[in-house]
């Protein structure tokens, strides 16, 4: 169990400043996830925690304490890779006994054998045990990846996009076994993903990592429902959150060409602004305020996601699956005023 | 249309296969002496045509392994019977096996195989170990000039060995390394290393480092986790270089010859050394080659499966 935190972090590659003066404080116990797109990087983050990585600047602390002078072996947490974490000529039994037979554990024989049955029950890998790894499908080994973590009992789990090469059906199912396993070893996670999804329906906390520099930390309702800016914004939700452009003026927002006119808080300044809504804070009907063209008709079998044009103006709204559609008709939608997001448009930044 | 290039095609492959049939016999016919003259009494060995159907037999190795003196007595039945086998088949050419006392005196072939053996297996050893030790470092770590560094190693072998033979006799006669075992070892490690390096860079860059860091974070010390990790992924890069090395070390003529004459001298410059001016018996040196062939045919043999992943330098990925 530790607390982590990473103060001022900041390491460069070359020039290029992979991890940019980073400040991030993990709550012992916590689950939480460092959400960003591919190259923010989330793979040195973790690297510099786990000890692979030497930062350039600033100060890494586990369980209160500075660990800038220890090595990876001395930090006692575990590190999940994105690929190759098991030794491909071991067994699924070696692999896990691998970590405790270093000199830094020095597990009895009796002990090893009772921590792997333990984790092999967890993880209900018991059967897979004496086969070698590379006879394992995908989900096996990510199984027995974080098998080989919580083997350790260490005071972190560092989890490198653990379930990014799995199909949709498993990785649903290993998500919420990832969490229940949390819960139950109470450890503190920080747990690395690309996938927003997954970020919101694992988290604790979510970190939006964007250039090597954190965006936002918050709970997922945070992240969804308060964003802090474009970015963020449109990296969680699915579909993405429509953006476009409109001015506020008065007490209300005109977009779509002057068509669409919403009443809006007064503590708004006026201006040029980008609105942002997500699609299911569009409603879609027959009584509904400004009418649009149907370009597009998604079935997700629960709802609909229909894309519709204003003038040259595309957006996405979420309708019932009842609702009679058709593509290349019209159909009158209007906004939620209540959902609508306000960003600056020049910055991004939000103007809540 | 597709028939004519279907029969094109067929006839273009039966020509292929024959001329491919054709090279293989040129280059085994060499061998094939070799192999059949090692076993051919000495009247059969330079017959014209050659002898293809004959009894094999073990005199000429026999042969290649005493020493011999030719028979100045007249034949005599009574010792002829109350010698070994081995004696008799020397005896039935008018020689005898040279004795001091009652030891049997061994030609100069037992050791001078053994020179070979020594030199190249030791020279193999240390030049392998090295490279693997070099490779890792070049392949994990970050280093000022390493591209520079590399090439510099390369560089080494890019002056045709020749070359450098005589200032190498010289310096050699100087510091007492000529005709010892070290000297050769030195020498071949030296020549064997840029390419171990090079070699064992590109096996080395195949294994995920992943793996060590794997093994770091979980409380290994980095030189555990080389030993227990790095090395048994590598296995298969290291078979092929050491192969590489041996077969060079094992082949090596021209250093040879120039810098041993008796101690340290190894097989390749003592083999031809013995064919004489007239009476050359060819069944002995034939033998003598036999002999020198297998180690390296028994090694490859022995470390066929590495090979057969390895000499596709890292071509197949697991
Ligand atoms: N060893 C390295 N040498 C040079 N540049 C590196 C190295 N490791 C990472 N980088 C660079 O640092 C940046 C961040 O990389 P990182 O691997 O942390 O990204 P990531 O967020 O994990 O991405 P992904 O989702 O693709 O795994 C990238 O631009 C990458 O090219
Ligand atoms: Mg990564």
């Amino acid at each position: 169990m530790a607390h982590i935190r990473l103060d001022n972090v900041t390491k460069k590659f070359g020039l290029h400043a992979a991890v940019d003066g980073l400040t991030l404080d993990i709550a012992d116990g916590e689950f939480f996830v460092l959400l960003g797109p591919t190259g923010a990087g989330k793979t040195t983050t973790l690297r510099l925690i786990a000890g692979l990585e030497k930062p350039d600047d600033g100060k890494i602390e586990i369980a209160d304490q500075d660990v800038h002078q220890w090595s990876a072996s001395e930090r006692d947490v575990a590190l999940v890779f994105q690929y190759y974490s098991l030794y491909p000529r071991y067994t699924v039994r070696q692999n896990l006994a691998f970590p405790l037979k270093s000199n830094a554990r020095n597990c009895s024989q009796a002990e090893i054998d009772e921590r792997i049955a333990r984790a092999a029950k967890t993880l209900r890998i018991g059967h897979l045990l004496e086969r070698k790894t590379d006879r394992l499908s995908g989900g096996e080994m990510q199984r027995v990846s974080i098998g080989r973590a919580i083997v350790r009992e260490p005071r972190a789990f560092l989890m490198d996009e653990p379930l990014s090469n799995l199909d949709a059906k498993l990785r649903e199912s290993l998500r919420a076994e990832l969490k229940e396993l949390q819960m139950k070893l109470k450890s503190t996670f920080l747990f690395v993903t690309h996938d927003q999804i997954e970020a919101m329906s694992m988290g604790d906390k979510v970190g939006i990592l964007n250039e090597g520099k954190i965006v936002q930390v918050g709970t997922p309702y945070e992240i969804y429902n308060k964003p802090k800016n474009i970015f963020v914004a449109s990296f969680v939700g699915s579909p993405s959150i429509n953006l476009m452009p409109a001015e506020l003026a008065n007490g209300h927002v005109t977009a779509l060409s002057g068509k669409l006119k919403i009443v809006a808080p007064r503590s708004k300044t006026n201006g040029a602004v980008t609105i942002g809504i997500r699609s299911e804070d569009i409603t879609v009907g027959p009584k509904e305020q400004v009418a649009a063209h149907i370009h597009d008709v998604e079935n997700h079998g629960v709802e609909k996601i229909v894309t519709l044009r204003v003038d040259d103006q595309f957006f996405k709204a979420t309708a019932p699956s009842s609702l009679e559609l058709k593509i290349d008709g019209t159909v009158k939608f209007s906004f939620n005023p209540d959902k609508l997001h306000f960003f600056d448009a020049a910055s991004g930044a939000s103007r809540a | 249309m597709a028939v004519v290039t279907s029969s094109r095609k067929k006839a273009f492959n039966r020509v292929a296969i024959v001329s491919i049939l054709l090279i293989t016999l040129i280059f085994l016919s060499p061998l094939y002496w070799i192999g059949t003259t090692a076993f051919k009494p000495r009247s059969l060995a330079t017959t014209v045509p050659p002898t293809v159907l004959f009894q094999p037999e073990i005199t000429p190795f026999i042969k290649l392994l005493t020493k011999r003196v030719q028979l100045t007595k007249a034949y005599d039945p009574a010792i002829y019977a109350a010698s070994p086998w081995y004696e008799q088949r020397i005896y039935d050419g008018g020689e005898r096996i040279l004795r001091v006392g009652p030891n049997i005196q061994l030609s100069q072939y037992p050791n001078r195989f053994m020179n070979s053996l020594i030199i190249a297996i030791i020279s193999t050893i240390i030049a392998v170990s090295m490279g693997t030790i070099t490779a890792y470092g070049f392949s994990r770590f970050k280093m000022a000039g390493e591209a520079d560094l590399l090439f510099f190693v390369l560089s080494t072998r890019m002056l045709p060995p020749i070359v450098v033979a005589i200032p190498m006799y010289l310096m050699y006669r100087v510091v007492g390394l000529n005709d010892t075992h070290i000297g050769l070892i030195i020498l071949y490690t030296a020549f064997n290393l840029s390419f171990s390096v090079w070699l064992m860079k590109g096996f080395m860059d195949e294994i995920p480092k992943e793996y060590e860091e794997a093994a770091l974070v979980d409380g290994y010390t980095r030189l555990q986790a080389f030993f227990k990790i790095v090395l048994p992924e590598a296995v298969t890069g290291i078979a092929a270089t050491a192969v590489f090395c041996f077969i060079t070390a094992w082949n090596e003529y021209a250093f040879a010859l120039m810098m041993t004459n008796r101690r340290a001298q190894t097989a390749p410059p003592f083999i031809p050394s013995q064919i004489g001016s007239g009476l050359t018996d060819w069944t002995v040196i034939a033998s003598g080659t036999f002999l020198f062939l297998l180690p390296v045919a028994i090694f490859t043999f022995a470390l066929r499966k590495h090979l057969l992943r390895g000499v596709t330098f890292g071509a197949i990925r697991k």
